[in-house]
């Protein structure tokens, strides 16, 4: 994924309406992107060929279904650990090797490392956590979600 | 909430993206061996049930410009703390807002939201906007800036349900 900020020039006016529009969701009918292309005053070819563009030159990630991840089945955990320094990279080469481990980061904290479990089930998050404390004694602080506040992913553009 | 093995196939198929194309529904329902139309009728059931969100564009921030980021967090009144919440995550710099367990004594916040902004500057003046909608029932706060990226996966759904 692109980690640094397009040309100034890359986008025109259209261009960031179609971003800001296109985060709110499209209409579930057969032909989608001329319903929001008429409610831009953009032809549906036009809709379609920018979002291409805009795919291509990485101004967006992806264009598809939000899933709720939870509502499909499964659990997730975000964690946090107080590494020490001198150990740091031998605990991330431990805690990556899980594969129930989604994304880590580091961050400036007492506690510097933050990751996701995403497993099958609420047992199998202790589990994975309760081996991750094992293998590098360090504690494990979970923090599962009691409640999303979901407006999600909105840049004005 | 729970999704049959035809839904799955819808799920996963578009996983990639939706096809942008001018008939998007036909052309997922011809890899699965759908018709259109049961195609749109099972993605607005699971829209309807929450299941989906929306069949949206996810931006890139850092290619927007936004390329500083920081995880605040919040120490709120429990009684106040779902009210307060929706109201910090309908913020538009806020992208992630969650009520989570606190874990005393090591860590005392409850509410974790996530700031994006041009600069850390621009990132600080949100902050500083989230802790005034609080207000008083506002006991503590800090903010955790990400150095390094160390794994992204993300989240893989499953071909077949287990």
């Amino acid at each position: 994924m692109r980690r640094t900020p397009l040309p100034p020039d890359a986008l025109d006016d259209t261009d960031r309406a179609l971003i800001n529009r296109l985060q709110e969701g499209i209409a579930i009918t057969q032909n989608p992107y001329a319903a929001l292309g008429a409610e831009m005053g953009l032809s549906e070819n036009e809709v379609l060929t920018r979002t291409e563009r805009l795919r291509g030159i990485g101004a967006l990630t992806r264009f598809g279904p939000f899933i709720d991840a939870a509502a499909m089945g499964g659990a997730f955990c975000l964690c946090a650990m107080e590494v020490p320094e001198d150990r740091f990279e031998t605990v991330l080469t431990l805690v990556n090797a899980h594969e129930e481990v989604a994304h880590n980061y580091e961050r400036v904290h007492r506690l510097n490392m933050w990751f996701v479990l995403a497993c099958e089930s609420e047992g199998e998050i202790t589990r994975v956590a309760d081996r991750i404390e094992r293998e590098t004694g360090v504690t494990v602080l979970r923090f599962p979600k009691l409640k999303e506040f979901f407006i999600g992913f909105r840049v004005s553009a | 909430m729970s999704i049959d093995a035809t839904d799955r196939k819808i799920l996963t198929a578009t996983q990639g993206g939706l096809p942008l194309t001018p008939r998007p529904f036909a052309v997922v329902g011809s890899w699965i061996g759908l018709g259109e139309d049961e195609v749109i009728a099972r993605v607005a059931a699971m829209q309807e049930k929450g299941i989906i969100r929306r069949i949206a564009a996810a931006p890139n921030h850092y290619a927007l410009g936004m390329t500083a980021n920081g995880m605040s967090v919040w120490d709120v009144a429990d009684e106040m703390a779902e009210k307060l919440g929706a109201q910090v995550g309908a913020l538009e710099f806020v992208t992630h807002c969650y009520l989570r367990p606190r874990a005393l004594p090591d860590w005392p916040y409850n509410l974790f939201a996530m700031i994006h902004g041009a600069n850390r500057d621009e990132v600080e003046a949100h902050r500083a906007e989230i802790q005034k909608l609080l207000g008083s029932a506002c006991r503590g706060k800090d903010i955790l800036y990400s150095t390094r990226i160390l794994k992204k996966t993300g989240v893989r759904l499953r071909k077949e349900a287990s």
